[in-house]
């Protein structure tokens, strides 16, 4: 159960960074609060998009996919379940490769770093950090319930 | 449980906060060379932009740009001369520059530049020699108007005139147009395309051979 308390508060975390970006590049801001970072060097770059939509966007979706995931399963009927920790343990691992394919693209493609996607890749990881264990050892028969 | 669902409200408040306050427009530091929102004067808004091409051609292309973007500069040096060659020497484009500038530290003042030299009808010179020099300048934290100065001799402009212009800051009010006009028609990156009046997106990348392919098939459903 703790570990889902700590996810569901992670993934609120990353999605509040997520929706400022998102703000951000659709113009709901005008500037990001950045500090000496590159965060619209960053975001305006054709990187800031994939397939059209705002790559912030993505982590917004993915973010509050694991917070809903993390509250249903904090929920009495499912706090037995091993499916919501194997869920998340999904998701945090495609947000992780997807974290890395950004970082690369930061470090070697634009050599700018923004500190607000920084901020996420380590939420996203500490998420993975928590969740991908718990669901291997509730794999191995630790956790109860199917 | 409770004290759970009090630190997640907690947190929801915290950061919708934040957001607000990091939205206000005061709130924001304001980049080395930018001044606070200038007044937009009837001539600021009459003003079009500076274009390239006949007026005659049956394609348009208005581009919001950024000389400090770097992929505005990517574009500008890689693709724009292509593009110049084959559809608005052509005659088929005829190509409109508007300023967005994004807030980089020198993007107001490489904008005054250009307009600068465009009163001395050198703006697409001093668009070039600002895009092909941005490596020298945009990632450059000291204050680049001796270079802009220098770039703007080379170009053919009479200085005494451009920093004149420069020092009153003349084109101001035109930036801010621009940059309230591409606001209104949803442009929120540079560089951002609207082909005869429609936002054209390029997933695969703002290429010649995109517009060479563009302007054909626009060209071919008039025919």
């Amino acid at each position: 159960m703790r570990h889902r308390q700590a996810i569901a508060l992670l993934a609120l975390v990353g999605f509040c960074i997520a929706l400022y970006l998102w703000m951000y590049k659709t113009g709901i801001i005008g500037r990001l609060q950045c500090g000496t970072g590159s965060c619209e060097y960053v975001q305006t770059s054709r990187y800031g998009t994939l397939f059209g939509v705002p790559v912030a966007l993505y982590g917004m979706v993915g973010y509050a996919g694991i917070f809903a995931v993390a509250l249903a399963g904090l929920q009495p009927a499912f706090a037995d379940r091993r499916w919501p920790t194997t869920v998340i343990a999904a998701l945090a691992a495609g947000g992780v490769l997807f974290t890395l394919y950004l970082t690369y693209i930061e470090l070697f493609v634009l050599h700018a770093i923004c500190r607000w996607c920084v901020g996420s890749a380590v939420v996203i990881t500490v998420i993975a950090a928590v969740a991908i264990p718990a669901a291997v050892k509730r794999e191995r028969g630790v956790g109860s319930g199917p | 449980m409770k004290r759970f669902y009090a630190l997640l409200g907690l947190v929801a408040v915290v950061a919708a906060v934040l957001i607000w306050k990091g939205s206000r427009p005061e709130s924001a530091p304001l980049a080395a060379t930018e001044s606070p929102p200038v007044p937009v004067t009837a001539a600021d808004s009459a003003f079009h932009g500076f274009t390239l091409g006949s007026d005659s051609a049956p394609v348009e292309v208005v581009e919001y740009a950024d000389f400090q973007c770097p992929h505005c500069a990517e574009f500008a040096v890689v693709q724009f001369p292509t593009i110049r060659d084959q559809l608005i020497n052509a005659g088929r484009v005829r190509w409109r520059f508007r300023d967005f500038p994004l807030g980089f530290a020198w993007s107001r003042l490489s904008a005054l530049a250009s307009q600068c030299a465009g009163e001395q009808g050198k703006f697409w010179e001093m668009s070039d020699a600002l895009y092909q020099r941005q490596s020298d300048w945009g990632r450059n934290p000291k204050n680049p108007g001796g270079l802009f100065r220098d770039l703007a001799r080379g170009v053919g402009v009479d200085v005494g005139k451009y920093d004149a212009c420069m020092d009153a800051q003349r084109y101001a009010g035109r930036l801010e147009a621009s940059h309230q006009e591409g606001v209104a028609r949803g442009v929120n990156g540079t560089p951002t395309f609207f082909v005869n009046g429609r936002l054209r997106d390029f997933p695969r990348g703002a290429t010649s051979d995109a517009f060479q392919a563009l302007v054909d098939s626009i060209l071919r459903t008039r025919s």
